[in-house]
């Protein structure tokens, strides 16, 4: 439990919260000292000066007795602060009594409590305020009281939802199974800790309030005469608007500032304790890059050289991908492995042009089927991308548009870049539904995608992936959201799309066995960088790297020792802004040395197809692990 | 709708059909909130300290005046067949005689509801198309922390508009626009130009606070992965907002909106009386203010009916949008 009280002092650190405690702090001043000091000028009837406008005697003016109109308002903000005070302490009260009420009374009592109040929040504050005015009669007495009655419902439903908050939590739900009484539990640990955002929620009521007391007043309902506050000052000036503007203009103001320091200063309370997020400056120079790693070409899909994504932070930029370096061939199936914040999907991201500003995406080269994809316009792409890359995202769940049928979604596809009408769109939309196993096609293209099951919909997301003619899937975890048979027949089906299509895959997997299985060559990324490239049939045996021999290592297989524990990477990978000059894994890393730590190793082939980045690269062959081909460690 | 197939059938409970179960639900929560409201109006006049009628034709009014008036609202009968009674006229529509003038209250009503709907639907209809196309601008144009001087512009100024209430606008924007520079008349209902002013003070508060949370759902919305799929289709930006985006922020939208137009209601009681609109809002004032306790009764009801229905209608609406409301709603 938080001390109450102690965080306040945050509140004034805003600058809208000092204005708005300042302005307040005014009011208050006001209202005590105001009616001691105008209180002469404002009764004072001056028959010499009826109705006059603004002059240097009378800065807004007099009223129909000749009354010095900014005496008047400044000697009314005692009522009105004091009314709408009043107001809201009544509603506050009746409505945290109703709130709390349910969870004391007996449990058909407590149901009535709760729908009264909740047919009584359908209907507007003033509404409330009006149907009360009548009972209570009209008068300052009855407008006091009308105005608490009509708050009431809006804290009861407050209090409720707070109370209901709190009573999920362990402190309650240990004093209930110790037998606390439910009277007791409300008033010793619900109460109180409800008691701040009530607190807070009441400085906006009371600004809320105070508007809708001058909304009375203006009415006739509320202050009567020789009585005035503001909403009865702004009632007089309304009907002299003709003669001086000025006097509605006095009250009018004071009203809406009053309101606005009640609310900003309950806003900036709110936010303040609530501890809102808030942004931090762009720096002005993007990050440089750095020395670049050469790449074959020839039929490669795609290439990519010394990639960087940056995004602006808290603390500067952060770049979570560092000079990333490879080239997909057509037809390959090239898996990128790494654990979660290694870069992995920001560069499935950045690769298809799907980062958005503030994000920054630099590299030295980045070409798609030989169009270079960070100097052509977007909508120069849009074809060529919408027709020849697929995406398959992780999570097939929340992947697709809840509102669309899955047809149309995969249709518009069609529709958008290959101009196909909507009837040959859909027809063709159906066809691929059925290239991807997915039973009665034409009716499954018809439903929405909560009526799919998570493997459905991820093959319908491949699937919609082939509507166009692609030449290259990336597919960024498109098995992780899934259980393991859907798996294999997600996997199975891409296998089977590039061996169809002459497709190049490119799958992203935090799951090294799933890429062994799947992949001929792999890319092993940490913090950013691609630190080792080589074929799946060397992994198991010939990895040189000590992170890939880690994640190796980690995996268990049939021969694992099931009473041993689980072989785990001791540490955990460095967040982008922890980095120094030196090896990013060296911290992790049992055969660092002085240079691993001051000098960063540059991805360099240590024989044809196989990169390393590494001082220190384990010898080939010489791991403890059994040597298995792809595929076949099952 | 065919989207009904192959939904769980836990929701299934009557007859079979979702949307008929959930229309009968909500029907009937409309019926008891009907059936409360009415009881409300009914007390009220019960509520008030003393008797209404002698309230109503003040302390010098002659003794037998009162006594017939008393028995010809039925305020002798036991309070229990007074209340059917009262429950009966309403769903008649016989809501009473006004107690000056002496005229049925619901004629006073059929004469004075046009022109409040006229003004509430007309507001409500700029705020829509103020608020939601400014919202989604906002957030398209703000997204991703870019333009922080335009997001911070938009913020406060849509904070300060919605923080001023309706009937001070509406004072201010009669000071300017109609006394002052003379373009729109100052008070009545006689001239097109007349509903222009009322409109502006009515609409500014809701239209700000509307395209704040349009702009505050629709970057949430922004941020889903559905809209990441959208973008990987290498559809236009016009079809990712408009199509795949705003749909999903409607529900918020909506939500909101029901609750603006219902508060829309309450706001016209003042915007009326500042230009003397000929409406219920300046009806029931008067009414209040000289005690005609049966025209208020029923301004209230037909008031309140106006919220139930606003409720209603997006309740369905919303249910009608969203195609996995055939599942929600247990």
């Amino acid at each position: 439990m938080r001390g109450f009280g102690a965080r306040w002092p945050a509140v004034v650190r805003t600058p809208v919260g000092v204005v708005s405690a300042v302005l307040l702090f005014l009011l208050l001043l006001l209202a005590v000292f105001g009616p001691v000091v105008w209180g002469g000028a404002a009764d004072a009837i001056d028959t010499n000066a009826l109705q006059q406008g603004p002059s240097g005697a009378h800065p807004f003016g007099t009223d129909a007795l000749g009354r010095d109109i900014l005496a008047r308002v400044l000697v009314a903000t005692r009522l009105t602060l004091g009314l709408a005070l009043l107001a809201t302490l009544i509603g506050v009260t009746i409505g945290t009594v109703l709130g709390a009420a349910p969870s004391v009374l007996p449990r058909w009592a407590g149901r009535l409590v709760t729908s009264a109040v909740h047919v009584a929040v359908a209907f507007p504050g003033l509404l409330l305020a009006l149907f009360f005015a009548v009972i209570f009669g009209v008068g300052t007495t009855g407008a006091v009281l009308a105005l608490g009655f009509s708050m009431a419902p809006n804290f009861a439903r407050l209090t409720q939802t707070l109370a209901a908050s709190v009573a999920g939590r362990e402190y309650v739900a240990a004093a209930r199974v110790s037998g606390v009484g439910r009277a007791r539990i409300l008033f010793r640990h619900v109460l109180p800790n409800i008691a701040e955002p009530l607190v807070v929620n009441a400085t906006i009521g009371a600004g809320g309030a105070l508007l809708a007391f001058a909304g009375l007043s203006f009415l006739g309902i509320g202050v009567q005469a020789p009585s005035f506050d503001w909403g009865r000052l702004l009632g007089e000036g309304l009907d002299r608007i003709y003669l001086s503007p000025a006097s509605a203009l006095a009250p009018g103001v004071a009203v809406v500032v009053a309101g606005l320091a009640f609310n900003l200063f309950g806003e900036s309370a709110a936010a303040a304790l609530g501890h809102r997020a808030r942004f931090a400056r762009r720096p002005e120079s993007a990050p440089v890059p750095e020395e670049a790693a050469a790449g074959p070409a020839g039929d490669a899909v795609l290439v990519v050289e010394n990639l960087h994504v940056a995004f602006p932070g808290q603390a500067g930029w952060t770049t979570p991908v560092r000079g990333v370096s490879f080239t997909v061939h057509s037809g390959e199936l090239v898996g990128v492995v790494g654990e979660s914040g290694s870069g992995k999907s920001l560069t499935a991201l950045a690769v298809s042009r799907l980062i958005e500003a503030p994000g920054s995406v630099t590299a030295d080269r980045l070409e798609f089927t030989g169009t270079p994809l960070l100097s052509t316009s977007e909508r120069e792409l849009r074809a060529l991308l919408g027709t020849s890359l697929s995406m398959v995202f992780q999570d097939p769940m929340t992947s697709f548009n809840p509102t669309r049928r899955i047809g149309g979604q995969l249709a518009e596809l069609s529709r958008q870049h290959q101009g196909l009408s909507r009837r040959a769109a859909l027809a063709r939309a159906v066809d691929r539904l059925r290239a991807v196993r997915i039973t009665e096609p034409e009716r499954r293209a018809r439903q929405y995608p909560h009526e799919f099951s998570g493997g459905m919909r991820q093959r319908a997301m491949i699937g919609m992936g082939l509507m166009g003619d692609p030449r290259l899937v990336i597919a960024d975890e498109p098995t992780t959201a899934l259980d393991v048979t859907v798996q294999r027949r997600v996997l199975r089906l891409l296998a089977r799309i590039r061996a169809e299509r002459s497709a190049a895959i490119l799958l992203i997997s935090h799951d090294i066995t799933v890429v062994s299985q799947t992949c001929e060559r792999v890319l092993v990324m940490y913090a950013g960088r691609v630190v080792e490239e080589l074929s799946t049939v060397e992994l198991f045996g010939a990895a040189r790297h000590p992170y890939t021999r880690a994640l190796l290592a980690a995996v268990p297989d049939m021969d694992t020792d099931r009473d041993a524990p689980l072989a785990v990477i001791p540490g955990r990978p460095p967040e982008p802004g922890e980095l120094s000059g030196g090896c990013a894994f060296a911290p992790r890393c049992a055969f660092a040395t002085e240079r691993c730590r001051d000098e960063d190793p540059v991805l360099a082939p240590v024989s044809a197809g196989h990169r390393v980045a590494c001082w220190h690269p384990a010898a080939a062959g010489g791991t403890e692990l059994e040597t298995a081909t792809a595929g076949g460690n099952e | 709708m065919t989207s009904a197939t192959g939904v769980p059938s836990a929701s299934m409970t009557w007859r079979g059909s979702p949307w008929l179960s959930f229309a009968g639900r909500r029907a009937l929560r409309f019926v008891i909130s009907l059936w409360v409201l009415a009881t409300a109006a009914f007390l009220m006049i019960h509520l008030i300290p003393g008797d209404p009628v002698r309230a109503a034709l003040g302390l010098t009014a002659p003794p037998d005046l009162v006594a017939a008036r008393r028995e010809a609202m039925g305020l002798n009968d036991p309070l229990p067949v007074q209340y059917w009674h009262y429950l009966r006229d309403v769903v008649t529509g016989n809501l009473g005689n006004s107690t000056l003038s002496g005229l049925p209250v619901s004629e006073v009503i059929g004469d004075r509801l046009p022109a409040t709907l006229e003004l509430a639907l007309t507001t409500f209809l700029v705020v829509l198309v103020v608020a939601v196309p400014l919202g989604a601008l906002m957030a398209v144009l703000t997204r991703g922390g870019r333009r922080r001087g335009g997001e911070l512009a938009f913020t406060s100024t849509s904070v300060i508009l919605a923080a001023i209430p309706e009937f001070l606008l509406a004072v201010g924007l009669m000071g300017l626009f109609a006394v002052q520079l003379e373009w729109f008349p100052v008070a009545g209902r006689d001239d097109p130009g007349s509903l222009v002013l009322p409109v502006v003070a009515l609409a500014a508060g809701p239209a700000a606070v509307l395209a704040r949370i349009v702009r505050t759902e629709l970057l949430s919305v922004l941020d889903k992965d559905f809209v990441r799929t959208a973008r990987a289709k290498r559809l236009p930006p016009r079809l990712v907002y408009l199509r795949h985006a705003l749909p999903n922020a409607l529900t918020a939208t909506l939500t909101l909106g029901g609750l603006l137009l219902s508060a829309l209601v309450a706001g016209t009681v003042l915007v009326e009386n500042v230009f003397a609109w000929p409406g219920l809002g300046s009806t029931i004032t008067s009414s209040i203010l000289q005690k005609d306790y049966p025209v208020v009764q029923g301004i209230v009801l037909i008031y309140g009916t106006g919220v139930l229905l606003v409720n209603l209608v997006v309740d369905v609406l919303l249910a009608l949008l969203d195609p996995r409301s055939t599942i929600r709603e247990a």
